[in-house]
């Protein structure tokens, strides 16, 4: 990643040198991670859900990449993990839909999952969905990101 | 007042990403627009959709596109013929005209909308108070937006997952070279 504008053969270099942006980063990442967590754990008692918190996890990724360089964030996460990541987040979703199919109710009527009653195995189905939404968004946003920021001349 | 003040550093804000030669500086106060208008849907009651606002529009595609910017330019190409005839007076009177005109139509259309938070207002009265009173029995969720987005219209909510990945894979389709299977680069 570089900053648009600066001169191409210092490239890579540039964000190196920031000991302040870097120990920021270091800092705030776990936070703002813990925080997308949040969201979408917390998605159906108030506002947010798996796409707010999805797209907070994938920033907190994406910083640790302007704070640090593209090698480094894909030692983190490598392009195999978040390629897995962003279709499991899919299947997840559309997995609990077959799995309400198969215990009897139609495509994604979670309160047929055999979880106690209907309320709360609606309530379970519903985060569990939530939960594939904030997979498939933050790793399509890494994904996006990287593919754009990285250097065609690697 | 705060509301016209917010709607008037709105309007500040768009012209000025319009204005803008210098392209980063234009991505800047467009997630400041953002943020602006993640303000305005708090201000009506909507968190969800302002949460949206400031998690999407001002943060990840602010960062999506000064991730484009740095495959390109950063300032705006000037100098063009493209450039130059818009800027002629030819074209600049009849495009005011029709922008005044199709103002006036949105204005007009207004009038007849019914006031915000009517409660008889037709969008409040279909299928609002079924959720309002019996979602939370029914999905057993407090949040009943999530109830909304989750359980009445998941086949939407499923649609919108498989767009994004599908975003991911023309992504990946379009810009990934095929020689970093493994995800590191190739020693070339």
């Amino acid at each position: 990643m570089t900053v648009p504008g600066r001169d191409r053969t210092t490239r890579g270099h540039i964000v190196g040198e920031h000991v302040i942006g870097r120990t920021v980063a270091k800092l705030l990442i776990p936070f703002i991670q813990l925080y997308g967590f949040y969201v979408i754990a917390h998605g159906e008692l108030g506002p947010g859900g798996g796409f707010q918190g999805g797209v907070i996890l994938g920033a907190s990724i994406i910083l640790y990449t302007l704070a640090f360089d593209i090698e480094a964030a894909r030692k983190r996460l490598s392009q195999k993990v978040s390629d897995l990541l962003s279709s499991t987040g899919v299947l997840i979703y559309g997995g609990i839909g077959l799995l309400c199919i198969a215990a009897g109710g139609a495509y994604l009527e979670y309160g047929k999952l055999p979880l106690g009653d209907a309320a709360f195995a609606s309530h379970l189905g519903i985060y569990g969905i939530e939960i594939g939404v904030g997979i498939t968004v933050a790793a399509v946003m890494i994904t996006i990101f990287f593919e754009t920021a990285r250097r065609e001349d690697a | 007042m705060i509301d016209l003040l917010l709607l008037l550093f709105l309007v500040v804000c768009a012209v000025v990403v319009v204005q803008m030669k210098d392209l980063l500086s234009a991505v800047i106060m467009l997630g400041a627009y953002s943020l602006i208008m993640a303000v305005v849907w708090t201000r009506l009651n909507a968190v969800d959709v302002a949460f949206t606002e400031a998690s999407v529009g001002a943060g990840i595609t602010t960062m999506l596109l000064i991730a484009a910017l740095s495959r390109t330019k950063r300032g705006e190409a000037s100098n063009n013929t493209s450039d130059k005839r818009l800027k002629s007076s030819r074209h600049q009177v009849p495009a005011l005209i029709l922008v005044l005109i199709t103002g006036a139509v949105l204005i007009y259309g207004t009038i007849d909308m019914p006031n915000f938070g009517d409660p008889n207002a037709p969008a409040n009265l279909h299928v609002a108070p079924r959720y309002i009173e019996k979602s939370y029995k029914e999905t057993g969720v407090v949040n009943f937006v999530t109830a909304v987005l989750a359980s009445y219209r998941g086949y939407d909510t499923l649609g919108e997952t498989t767009v994004i990945f599908t975003a991911g894979i023309c992504v990946v389709l379009l810009l990934r070279k095929n020689d970093g299977a493994s995800g590191r680069k190739s020693q070339r």
